[in-house]
């Protein structure tokens, strides 16, 4: 009688366990599909929207010939900044530090993050934010209904200096932004401390690297079917042959930049800014 | 006296009527918790996308767990690289022992989703021979595309309507849609044949 007792209690320790358990992993694959689901909640942020009229510009890589054309489109007049992404976790906890898939952002991602909603130590709320991915970046960008900048669009804004549209052809154009690119730990500063150039846009290139959309479309490898894209002729002294504007070593340490990324690499001072599409036309 | 052993039976039957549901219990247990174990956190599976294959259903690649899969990500307009790309990939499944195929996906995953609709990667598919059950065409829009081609790290981008530049990728993932491998440019269908095996003898 004694043993069956035992198995009696055996039996309903064991039932009530497993119903426990059950109940257990139902809420962990709620949490999954949750998740693993595709909203994004959005938050709303103060950032001044700039607009940039497009046109044609030729772009660093390609014949000569060839001019790209490039829609009027708005841009955000500085990067994402650490109290933004903060925000935009607290709403979507599938992007906090410790909920992050792999697959989405490496080891690093928010790597000085104190906790999943403590920002670094000693960080300024509005210096931009870094360490994020370029799924991370894509998802705020969504969060707040807008989209990354095409690599065009950046590099087109990115022409500009202080007082004119196209400062290419001046000859300290990029001696300039290379002077800005040697300064260290420049990524800590807040936004908007320096002069806009000339179409309103803060920080182009003193604080941080940026993500664009399709940084990806920077080939290096062998389907290259016009021959200019091949790694030798980006990364040695052939690329001058190639390359359409071989004074512009700033826009050579971009492309560097943008062809050794894969779309989960965070690092120290990559941020990035949004962009929208535009239906109105301005003069300018 | 025989009431006694009666009683006795009737205990014994209770007894081990107790334990067999115990022990049925604890299994069922054990089989639900691993059903239910999460995905590795670097699994393509974790992508939410939504996908047609080439007979028009709707999926997403989680719909592909369980099996060895080799991607290519190609275009079917395409007529320097990706013809080459396909008669690897035809390659590698010729190469794959007919124990494993049935443990085996061979993915082709359209770059260009404008033009490839379910419909023409049907087409694609039974004018290159290749739709024999292994075989899987993928089709979505371009965010979807573009996310994929940057969990393969693989660049492309459209140079006119009807071209794109790509680089030239065969990856290899294991059934819990885990990268497993890479091969790039000049690819090594013999490799890559080699670890399909060894990745369903590990699964």
């Amino acid at each position: 009688m004694k043993v069956l007792n035992c198995f009696k209690i055996l039996f309903i320790v064991l039932l009530f366990s497993c119903n426990k358990k059950n109940d257990e992993l139902q809420v962990n694959s709620t949490d999954v599909t949750k998740s693993n689901s595709n909203t994004i909640h959005t938050i709303s942020t103060d950032v001044k929207m700039v607009y940039i009229p497009g046109g044609e510009y030729k772009p660093f890589y390609g014949s000569d010939a060839v001019l790209t054309k490039v829609e009027p489109f708005l841009i955000d007049e500085r990067a994402v900044t650490n109290s933004e992404f903060l925000a935009f976790v607290k709403a979507n906890p599938k992007w906090k530090k410790s909920n992050i898939k792999k697959i989405y952002a490496d080891s690093t991602y928010l790597r000085d993050w104190q906790s999943d909603t403590e920002l670094p130590k000693n960080a300024k709320p509005d210096a931009p934010v870094c360490f994020v991915s370029w799924f991370a970046a894509k998802a705020f960008a969504q969060s707040v209904g807008k989209r990354l900048p095409t690599l065009d669009e950046w590099e087109f804004v990115a022409m500009a200096d202080e007082v004119s549209a196209n400062a290419r052809t001046k000859s300290d154009y990029s001696d300039n932004i290379i002077n800005l690119y040697l300064q260290k730990n420049r990524q800590y500063n807040q936004v908007k401390q320096s002069k806009p150039n000339y179409w309103g846009v803060y920080n182009v290139f003193d604080l941080i690297w940026e993500w664009t959309d399709d940084f990806n479309s920077v080939l290096t490898t062998n389907d290259s079917r016009t021959g200019q894209y091949e790694d030798k002729s980006l990364f040695c002294a052939g690329s001058a042959t190639s390359s359409t504007d071989i004074l512009n070593y700033a826009a050579f340490m971009r492309f560097a930049l943008r062809t050794s990324l894969k779309a989960n690499y965070t690092i120290a001072n990559l941020g990035f800014r949004c962009a929208k599409d535009t239906v109105i036309i301005k003069n300018k | 006296m025989q009431k006694i052993l009666l009683l006795l039976k009737i205990n014994n039957m209770k007894y081990i009527s107790y334990l067999f549901f115990s022990v049925v219990l604890f299994a069922s247990c054990k089989e639900k918790k691993q059903k239910a174990a999460e995905l590795p956190s670097d699994s393509i599976f974790n992508l939410t996308s939504n996908w047609k294959n080439q007979n028009n259903d709707s999926l997403q690649l989680k719909k592909l767990q369980g099996k060895t899969l080799v991607v290519v990500m190609i275009y079917t307009s395409c007529k320097s690289a990706c013809p080459i790309l396909v008669s690897k990939m035809k390659n590698i499944e010729s190469k794959i022992s007919r124990n494993d195929i049935n443990n085996v996906s061979l993915v082709l995953v359209s770059i260009d989703p404008k033009t490839d609709t379910p419909q023409r990667l049907k087409e694609f598919a039974k004018d290159n021979k290749m739709d024999a059950p292994q075989w899987m065409f993928l089709t979505s829009n371009e965010g979807a595309t573009q996310e994929f081609a940057n969990v393969l790290s693989m660049k492309y981008k459209k140079i006119s309507p009807i071209e794109f530049s790509h680089s030239n990728i065969i990856s290899v993932f294991n059934a819990n849609g885990e990268l497993v491998s890479q091969e790039e440019g000049a690819i090594d269908v013999d490799k890559v044949a080699k670890t399909v095996h060894e990745t369903v003898q590990n699964s």
